[in-house]
């Protein structure tokens, strides 16, 4: 069936199989690589990107789920006169090490930033305890994701 | 011994000692990381591997016509075809024999039994789906003790001349002076313990993307390997290519942990399948796949027991090993240690005698036996001493501090040979714990948890002082498959100053491109931006053994640091020609050389770069370009201590981690930011074994901790905090003072946790509970010990 994604801004239309889950829509008909497949069972995280800014897991959700919807992935956050303060605070921060969690954990931090721009460290545990990291041992995380929310306040 | 370092080098130039910003991260944070998933070939198809859902069975028939006639559906490749080609079985790291896809028997829940080849993902899954297998089931075998029993059914009935399921036996030490050492002994303390089987999970799952060109016969091979340079010896020696003809590329890796460095089953057959169709051929693992079938860590029952005087000094260790190995022995280790460097179990204490005897047996569960995140054992070493160290403390009424600080090796020992023959390198104990104990504030906190005890409260305080043994190894004992261990860096100097390292071993989140970097900046001068790393293209870098057991920087980073020496002796005799002094007199600084006693007499390393190319001495080779390949003299020893809090719900078992002090010694530490960053994953690593991580199998032999819902991993909500301290004893043999540290938090921290959970109990008799500690095992601890009085 065609479908109708709006991904990072731009109209993608494609026949797809109802089957079809979110994530390999938006890495073969998309051609965006940075959502990444880690565990299929909405677990990990790796595959979060938001759906009218609401972190999803597309891991477990069907791209026709999505059809007519606003999909934005981690090449979607970098900012016209730049990288989103979250991409530089996590590379200041130390915020990754593989590298492979790292658009999940961008993508649900930049969704807390927007409800609560300066998150306690609790705060930011909680929104990211749905995603997994088996290198940081997040303590670089949480401080790069309040580092960015530090940053968009003065800026 | 110093607290800290400071670097030598200006922040622009950005040599050993600077938190340098990651270069590798620009890709990642925007999302264009390349990883295996993320490659595609022209005519690429896709492959999926059909698992056996039985432990233990004959395989009477496989009848694939159904799963061939699906639409879309190129191939269906099994064991008998694989036969054809004499690729139904690979060698393991070890030595063994395993099942590519299984033709005989199928000897583990999970175990390769076919594999589609199809033009969709979606449609090799599906017919997987109408692959008929007739499985005759077989008796299972899901522990060693089982296995070594005398009516046990024999598992690999494949192999000529195996009798039984004895795996290798082996030991190290003095038997019979450490009977006398415990004839002699006051007491003898011991402890047995299970080391729980574990799986790496790195985020990335494992796979490959394997293009055959036929016309040709080379064979480019992306793959997820932390040692890509062996898996091509390797796939030489398997399948009969010719090894100029393999290229392995591994690309961009999400993690690795030690479960990428073997040779997996699937990567063999979508080699096979690309080579037979002759177009590229693409298998990626689901979680669940990487759960029951690749590399498991640990599992490993053990045994100690210590030899003391009343006052606490040990006299002698004696242990007793039963390692689970799985259907086939594939552990990734040395070929002469068949229990890894798990005798390196007399830990950091100072005693004369030691016998550590190891068995291991085969059972009907995954093969493996990988060194996740530790270096070949070593974490399973760690653990049983400072868990056995604990124990005799509380049995002779000794503080776990004080009985430590009694048996260190002092820092006057240093060289140190232990009595199972390891040289560590350098090191300072006693400050190591004294300062980490003063951090935590641990006489307050000995006041507090008496004083809870009077409340009812259990607060715990964990200790554990590790040293581990890394960077293996000088090539007189180190090999895997006869290929002696030894890495290399090779260094292209541009004429416009500019250089490009070449290594062999395989970056997985470590930061190589900028640590490595460093080590060039520190040594030429060259700011470390102007530095690019290479790694993972084995037809790009110089043979190295790759990856694992914290080798990377002891090995690779000496390579890179002896290479970089090279090319300054050769750029010191330009300079010399381009000022017209003797070599002799000229010095190197921050990448200028000068006259000695004549400071405006100088030139950059640009300027001598440039003249490499361009303006040489008579009789001089052009270029500015070498290679090193590092044999290293010894291992490294980093050490640490570390201390630990928690407090225990004495009614339900919940327990917490109120506070995590590590001091770390790794030696010179190259980039602090990275060091930090490594042990942080580290310590988590360790918390998530002790509290949570196991993989689990009930009585049929079935996996039950196949997925991410019930392998329990600690989230950013239950991960503790860490509190990081710092002191530096360089290794005297590396050439840059380096020690390793990817590893060490993962093997020091476990016991840290356990001992401080089995401290906030251990008044009511309790001296040891399984990892993981879950609540309902702590709980029934508390349970059984008031039952019986304590």
């Amino acid at each position: 069936m065609q479908i109708t994604v709006t991904l990072n801004g731009s109209d993608q239309t494609h026949d797809v199989e109802p089957r079809t889950l979110l994530v390999d829509f938006i890495r073969t008909k998309g051609e965006l690589t940075g959502t990444h497949i880690g565990c299929d069972t909405t677990s990990c995280g790796a595959c979060t990107v938001l759906l009218d800014g609401t972190p999803v897991k597309s891991c477990t959700m069907l791209a026709v789920q999505a059809d007519g919807r606003a999909v934005t992935t981690v090449e979607g956050l970098k900012r016209a006169d730049g990288l989103h303060p979250l991409q530089a605070a996590f590379k200041q921060e130390h915020g990754l090490q593989c590298g492979f969690c790292t658009p999940g954990m961008m993508l649900v931090g930049a969704a807390l930033l927007e409800q609560n721009p300066a998150p306690t460290e609790d705060d930011v545990r909680w929104a990211i305890s749905g995603n997994i990291c088996r290198c940081t041992g997040y303590m670089n995380i949480v401080k790069a994701i309040r580092a960015a929310g530090a940053e968009m306040a003065t800026s | 011994m110093t607290l800290t370092q400071k670097p030598s080098t200006p922040p622009e130039i950005g040599g050993i000692g600077h938190s340098v910003r990651r270069h590798e991260d620009d890709r990642f944070i925007v999302g264009q990381g390349r990883y295996l998933d993320d490659h595609t070939l022209p005519g690429m198809l896709h492959m999926a591997i059909l698992r056996s859902p039985l432990p233990h069975a004959r395989i009477n028939s496989i009848d694939t016509s159904a799963a061939a006639a699906v639409d879309g559906v190129v191939a269906v490749v099994t064991g008998e075809l694989l036969a054809q080609y004499n690729l139904a079985w690979m060698p393991t790291l070890s030595g063994d024999t395993q099942a590519v896809l299984a033709t005989d028997k199928v000897r583990f829940q999970g175990q390769e039994v076919a594999a589609v080849v199809a033009t969709d993902p979606y449609i090799a899954e599906d017919a997987l789906e109408l692959i008929e297998v007739d499985y005759e089931p077989l008796p299972v075998i899901t522990s060693p003790q089982q296995s070594l029993a005398a009516d046990a059914v024999l598992i690999r009935d494949d192999k000529e001349g195996q009798t039984s399921n004895l795996v290798y036996e082996w030991e190290a030490g003095d038997g019979a002076a450490t009977e006398v050492a415990f004839a002699r002994a006051d007491r003898v303390v011991s402890l047995e313990t299970h080391y729980p089987r574990s799986h790496p999970s790195p985020l990335e799952t494992c796979g490959c993307l394997a293009d055959v060109n036929s016309a040709t016969g080379q064979a480019t091979i992306y793959m997820t390997s932390q040692a890509p340079h062996a898996i091509r010896t390797v796939f030489a020696m398997v399948a009969g290519l010719p090894e100029q003809n393999i290229r392995i590329i591994s690309p961009d890796i999400g993690g690795g942990f030690g479960n990428k460095v073997p040779v997996y089953p699937g990567y063999v057959v979508a080699t096979a399948a690309s080579l037979v169709i002759g177009k590229p051929v693409k298998w990626v693992e689901s979680r669940s796949e990487n759960l029951i079938s690749t590399g498991f860590a640990r599992d490993y029952h053990m045994k100690g027991e210590l030899a003391l005087t009343n006052d606490g000094r040990i006299l002698a260790l004696r242990v007793q090993m039963l390692s689970d190995q799985g259907a086939f022995y594939a552990d990734a280790q040395p070929t002469q240690f068949r229990a890894g460097l798990f005798h390196v179990v007399t830990g950091s204490y100072d005693f004369p005698a030691a016998h550590v005897q190891c068995r291991g047996a085969y059972t009907n569960k995954a093969p493996g036996g990988v060194a996740y995140r530790c270096s070949f054992r070593i974490t399973e070493a760690s653990y049983l001493i400072e868990r056995l160290v604990q124990t005799a403390a509380y049995e002779l009424g000794i503080d776990p501090a004080d009985i430590r600080f009694k048996n260190f090796i002092q820092p006057d020992q240093f060289p140190y040979e232990t009595p199972t023959g390891f040289v560590y390198d350098s090191g300072d104990y006693p400050t190591a714990l004294r300062s980490a104990l003063d951090a935590i504030g641990y006489e307050k906190l000995r006041a507090e948890q008496a004083a809870a005890r009077d409340e009812g409260r259990f607060v715990g305080i964990g200790i554990a002082h590790f040293t581990e043994a890394v960077g293996a190894g000088p090539s007189k004992k180190y090999d895997i498959l006869g290929l002696k261990m030894i890495d290399s860096a090779e260094l292209r100097v541009h004429p416009t100053g500019k250089a490009i390292l070449k290594l062999g071993v395989r970056s997985q989140g470590q930061g190589h491109e900028t640590t490595f970097a460093q080590i060039v900046a520190d040594e030429l001068g060259i700011p470390v931006t102007d530095i690019k790393v290479v790694e993972g293209d084995t037809d790009n870098t110089p043979y190295g053994l790759g990856t694992y057991a914290s080798r990377s920087t002891p090995v690779a980073g000496a390579a890179a640091a002896v290479v970089s020496r090279k090319i300054a002796d050769k750029a010191r005799k330009i300079a010399a020609h381009l000022l017209e002094a003797a070599d002799d007199d000229i010095e190197l600084q921050n990448g200028v050389f000068s006259v000695k006693g004549t400071p405006g007499r100088s030139v950059t390393i640009a300027d001598v770069s440039l003249a490499a190319y361009t303006n040489l001495p008579d009789g001089m080779e052009y270029g500015l370009e070498d290679v090193h390949y590092y044999d290293p003299p010894n291992l490294t020893y980093p050490y640490g201590s570390y201390v630990v809090v928690v407090d225990v719900d004495p009614e339900t078992g919940v327990w917490k981690a109120r506070r995590v002090v590590a001091l770390d010694d790794c030696g010179v530490r190259i980039n602090p930011m990275i060091v930090e960053g490594q042990i942080h994953g580290g310590l988590t690593e360790g918390f998530a074994k002790s509290s949570m991580q196991w993989i689990t199998f009930d009585e049929e032999g079935n996996c039950s901790g196949s997925n991410f819902m019930d392998y329990l991993i600690p989230t950013a909500w239950e991960t503790p905090r860490f509190e990081l301290l710092e002191t530096c004893t360089p290794s005297p043999h590396h050439p840059i003072g380096a020690k390793g540290v990817g590893e060490s938090a993962t093997v020091g921290s476990p016991a840290a946790y356990v001992n401080a959970v089995i401290d906030a109990v251990a008044h009511l008799g309790v001296r040891n509970i399984d990892m993981p500690l879950l609540p309902d095992r702590v709980w029934s601890a508390i349970q059984s010990a008031r039952a019986t009085g304590g």
